[in-house]
């Protein structure tokens, strides 16, 4: 093709249009598979899961083939069975708020310890480095209910922690980690902590640390240098690792299982209810949805102010 | 998972018949490995065992289809909502040669008339285990959970099978099975909403947590408090003497399954009441096979958790299925208990 369009004289204009459309084909081709991968596998289910949620749910699980907008409905408000009164859910809400919270929190654990480490390990000499990422990252490897095993080994009240504490002499009855939010918070962090190194590691590790001495030479403080020069400048690492770590924590289903003892629900076993017990999967389809809104919107509130601030900072 | 024993079914399906397959679907921790082996090798049929931990977790996953297994295990609620959607296949057990060895009391169960779907695989009720060094008082009722006395507030396991733990706390507040009744549900939401922050978890494992005095008290199954006691002799199974549920898990052959003469097979085999009694002396519940007692391991026939003390056998309730009106209701006092 390219051989006969050379061959002929043609404007130099043509020339580069009919390049430009070459381009485009080529690149449309190599996209082709990833395209259809996202498609069939992402968008695929997800269509599933919203046709669901406007279905009726079947007697015992499954769904009726029914229009029905029941599910949506229920998602924030009931027909309260004592008061036969519509209600909003309150202990939807609640479920939600305390999957907000802990997700939260996780993401502020996790970036206090997270920063530090990252911070160590872009500051050690090049040729070490590679082994405190390795450090960092074989745990992340394991599989995650074994890791999640794991911490309740450390944290039960016949576990390490406990049987240590006792053989010091610093307590007489163990002390009641597992199963209480403390637990969740350290299984959390502890499983997730990698989504947040990893990320402010490489933005540090382009971090030019001349710029901290042209600091202290200007005679900035040490908190001075943090929050003026590699704070701002390890941000889009930071933001990443946020990102990486509140997305699946706000979906975390193994870790309330196994450490927090499911006496409170979160949404990840909220949802799974749906599609066991429940037998309410439209139900259960639009909480789904309704999480990935969320997140959406966030990441879209979030992203949007980051970048006003950076606009703002360069203009 | 899933995909995998899928694959390892159509790669099978595929070539010659090298080697015989049975693919089980059955809860945890509740098939006896050296019954299993002792089939493989009377057969040369290669078993794969999968895990599940509830019926309904059971039931969405056989109703999304795609799961490769031949053989699952529902309780008798669910037996009938499987028939229902067509899951099973009509394999007439009630036809096979062992047959003849099951208890007159299992042999028409009203879940499944005239066994032509299931065979039993082992039965028992729901309770409460207790530690009875830590309390000492009456553990036959179902106060243990509702309103626990001192010494158990805060070391209490509860079960998360919605339908046993709201069953057992409608029988307290004077209700019956599936009860639709407004003033006995707002009793058992208050109840429950109440007890909730003197437990300690919701958690299906209970025999290692309660060996190990983890916790001091859970609802739990019988055969499992079995199991904790010949771990912690501390461990004694209270009957709640207002009523608490008899369930029993059946096996069963699917409709889609890929192996069913493997299948067959298994039924028949553990019907034979020396393999029953293997089943029993793993999982620690009665079988409802005759004659396998006298196979059973001698803790079992006399274990107050198997044999119910006189009395309070009455009090055993037969689990049926509620029907979607109610089970919604019991949906929302859960949502809320758990909120």
């Amino acid at each position: 093709m390219a051989g006969t369009a050379s061959a002929r004289p043609a404007p130099a204009r043509d020339l580069a249009a009919a390049r430009r459309r070459e381009e485009r084909r080529t690149r449309a081709l190599l996209l082709a598979p990833a395209m259809a991968i996202l498609i069939f596998a992402a968008s695929g289910p997800l269509l599933i899961v919203l046709a669901y949620s406007f279905l009726t749910p079947g007697d015992y699980g499954g769904v009726v083939w029914e229009f029905s907008l029941k599910a949506w409905f229920n998602v924030f408000a009931e027909r309260d069975f004592f008061t036969g009164e519509i209600e909003l859910a309150d202990a939807h809400l609640s479920i939600f708020w305390r999957s907000i919270k802990l997700s939260a929190m996780t993401t502020a654990l996790c970036l206090l310890i997270g920063f530090p480490t990252a911070y160590f390990i872009a500051t050690r000499p090049r040729k070490t480095r590679d082994f405190w990422m390795l450090l960092v990252i074989i745990p992340f490897w394991t599989n995650l209910l074994i890791r999640t095993f794991a911490i309740m080994e450390l944290i039960r009240n016949e576990g390490t922690v406990n049987s240590f504490l006792i053989w010091t002499g610093l307590i007489d009855t163990p002390i009641q980690m597992m199963f209480t939010e403390f637990a969740l918070l350290v299984g959390m962090a502890y499983v997730y902590l990698p989504l947040m190194i990893l990320p402010v590691y490489a933005a540090l590790e382009r971090f030019d640390f001349r710029l901290v001495e042209a600091g202290y030479d200007l005679y900035a403080g040490r908190w001075q240098v943090l929050r003026r020069i590699v704070l701002p400048l390890a941000k889009p690492g930071v933001v990443a690792g946020s990102i990486l770590v509140f997305v699946p924590c706000l979906g975390a289903y193994v870790t309330p299982r196994v450490l927090g003892g499911g006496k409170n629900m979160m949404l990840g076993n909220f949802i799974e209810l749906q599609f066991g017990q429940g037998r309410n999967w439209p139900l259960g389809a639009a909480l789904a949805l309704t999480l990935l809104v969320i997140v959406m919107a966030a990441l879209i509130v979030y992203v949007r102010a980051v970048g006003r601030e950076e606009g703002g900072r360069h203009g | 998972m899933q995909r995998l024993l899928t694959t390892v079914a159509a790669l099978a399906a595929a070539g010659p018949a090298l080697a015989q397959e049975l693919n089980i679907y059955n809860w945890g921790n509740y098939t006896s490995p050296e019954m299993i082996e002792k089939f493989e090798e009377e057969t040369g049929i290669d078993v794969t065992i999968t895990d599940y931990d509830s019926n309904d977790t059971a039931l969405a996953k056989i109703q999304a289809g795609g799961h490769g297994f031949d053989i699952v295990v529902p309780s008798g609620t669910y037996v009938p909502i499987y028939i229902d959607e067509g899951l099973l296949m009509e394999s007439n057990p009630s036809e096979m040669e062992n047959f003849e060895h099951v208890a007159e009391r299992w042999r028409d169960p009203a879940f499944d008339p005239g066994r032509r779907y299931t065979v039993p695989w082992q039965w028992g009720t729901v309770g409460m285990a207790v530690n009875t060094s830590v309390y000492d008082g009456d553990i036959n009722t179902a106060a243990i959970y509702l309103d626990p006395p001192e010494a158990l507030q805060g070391r209490i396991n509860v079960i998360p099978e919605m339908m046993d733990v709201m069953s057992i706390a409608i029988y307290y507040v004077g209700g019956e099975q599936c009860s639709q009744d407004r003033e006995t549900l707002r009793e058992v939401r208050d109840l429950l909403m109440e007890a909730k922050p003197h437990w300690l978890s919701l958690d299906y494992s209970t025999v290692e947590r309660l060996a190990a005095e983890d916790i001091a008290a859970s609802i739990t199954w019988n055969g499992a408090a079995l199991r904790a006691r010949l771990q912690n002799e501390d461990i004694a199974f209270g009957y709640p003497e207002t009523g608490y549920p008899v369930w029993s898990d059946n096996v069963a052959i699917l409709a889609d399954a890929e192996n069913v003469d493997e299948a067959r097979t298994f039924m028949n085999f553990i019907m034979e009441p020396e393999n029953a009694a293997m089943i029993s002396n793993f999982a620690r519940y009665a079988n409802g096979i005759a004659g396998s007692e006298a196979y059973m391991d001698e803790v079992m026939a006399t274990a107050p958790e198997v044999v119910v003390p006189g009395d309070l056998a009455e009090a055993g309730v037969d689990s049926r299925i509620c029907p979607p009106e109610a089970q919604q209701i019991y949906r929302a006092i859960w949502t809320e208990v758990l909120k």
